[in-house]
């Protein structure tokens, strides 16, 4: 029987020291055993190496970034779709999945394009400056923050939890704090960049494990993939994991699919304390950059939720190969300088 | 004292568990005596087996088997926790 091809729309192409998710689903895509793929990649600057990556990226194009409006991206995609007949898209970034979310139907009526994506109540309640909330209601546990908008704010809630504490910003960066001092400065360089309110946490001490998985939006988990990150960069980004047998992180998991109905794809992160309890740092919206090691472990996540698109019966993993790992690598592209002179002027590729 | 039945101990020395991520290797005695574990010996059944294979004493037995098992213990790869 002759497998269905699909034109897929990819963004998150950037593989910096803090990379996108893009490369990795393309990967995923392009091991799909249910269909064959084109790739159209989504980038927002010229040095995304994804554009360069002619094996992965059949053909790039230019989006605007998210603060351009709702209106400007789809009269952009209006016309990738009009050359390329797209027919699922994989938003990538946080940052654009609100555009992506109140555009959805339109794209779906109008372009017949299809998405996965959790609602905008499910993206808007699992926000940091609300997970202890969501935790609360959701039966997660959670580590107490609070919001504050002055560094004067920050003494009596870290005396409340005691030192350390974390500082974070709304939407990235997180930094430990061990006295008043230092607190005032991560609140200053992180609200410089991300704006405010700022979050202090209670630390909580452990190590960092994760779980890559897929909602359809019914309470059925179809996949997930606990990994434990073995090498962390000073961004806080796993260079190197491994998939775990935890069936504590999957019965959590499973449970926060269950309550919220969640429709997509999402990363949890949590820390595991010596006392085997676990606390929920972040859940993310979208699939980690190091969603390949699902596909490596025998969960081909990016396909199921292709075929979950496409109306296709989808039957959920029930297993994934326990010590697998990942290792992170970078590498220098040697691009023609005529292939950047394109995609810089004409905004494609 | 048990090692954790998900443990997983290779042939050469390489222990894993599965369920932190953590990995370990051991020389041919310690991988001796974690099969032995394995295979839910008594702690004088793993004396014997050891003493028959390596030319060791007593004495030097037992100081090095306790510090090995409380090695294994902080690692957390013993089930009598």
């Amino acid at each position: 029987m002759s497998k269905p091809k699909y034109t897929i729309a990819v963004t998150g192409l950037n593989a910096i020291d803090s990379p996108g998710p893009g490369l990795a689903i393309i990967r995923g895509l392009r091991d799909a055993k249910s269909f064959d793929v084109r790739i159209i990649g989504l980038s927002y600057e010229a040095l995304e190496p994804g554009i360069y990556l002619h094996e992965y990226v059949d053909k790039t194009y230019q989006i605007p970034f998210p603060t351009a409006g709702q209106e400007v991206l789809f009269e952009r995609l209006t016309y990738i779709n009009e050359q390329e007949n797209i027919d699922f898209l994989y938003p990538n970034f946080d940052a654009e999945l609100y555009n992506f979310i109140k555009l959805q139907k339109q794209l779906e009526n109008v372009l017949n394009i299809k998405m996965v994506l959790p609602t905008l109540d499910q993206f808007e309640e699992r926000h940091k400056i609300n997970l202890y909330e969501y935790g609360l209601k959701h039966g997660i546990d959670v580590p107490k923050a609070q919001p504050v908008y002055n560094t004067f704010e920050i003494p009596a809630i870290a005396n409340q939890y005691g030192y350390p504490v974390v500082v974070k910003g709304k939407f990235y960066d997180a930094k430990v704090a061990y006295n008043m001092e230092q607190a005032s400065q991560h609140f200053n360089k992180i609200s410089a960049q991300w704006g405010l309110p700022i979050l202090i946490q209670a630390f909580v001490r452990g190590s960092e494990v994760n779980v890559c998985g897929i909602g359809d939006g019914n309470g059925n988990l179809l996949g997930a993939v606990p990994m434990r990150k073995l090498y962390i960069t000073d961004k806080g980004k796993a260079w190197a994991g491994i998939t775990l047998d935890n069936e504590k992180l999957l019965e959590i998991t499973k449970n926060m699919v269950e309550s919220t109905k969640w429709k997509g794809p999402f990363e949890m992160e949590f820390v595991k304390t010596v006392e085997e309890d676990y606390y929920l740092l972040e859940i993310n919206p979208r699939f980690p950059a190091w969603c390949y090691l699902t596909v490596g472990a025998g969960q081909n996540q990016m396909e199921v939720l292709v075929n979950l698109a496409m109306g296709k019966k989808v039957k959920p993993f029930t297993e994934y190969k326990i010590g697998t790992m990942f290792i992170r690598y970078s590498n220098d592209l040697i691009v023609d300088i005529n292939e950047f002179e394109k995609i810089s002027t004409v905004g494609e590729l | 004292m048990r090692i954790k039945k998900n443990i997983a101990v290779s042939d050469t020395g390489f222990l894993f568990n599965p369920s932190t991520g953590d990995s370990y290797s051991v020389n041919p005695i310690g991988m001796d005596i974690v099969q032995l574990m394995k295979l839910n010996k008594e702690n004088d059944e793993i004396k014997k087996a050891i003493m028959n294979d390596y030319f060791c004493d007593d004495a030097t037995f037992e100081k090095d088997f306790y510090d090995f098992t409380m090695v294994l213990r902080n690692y957390k790869l013993l089930d009598d926790e």
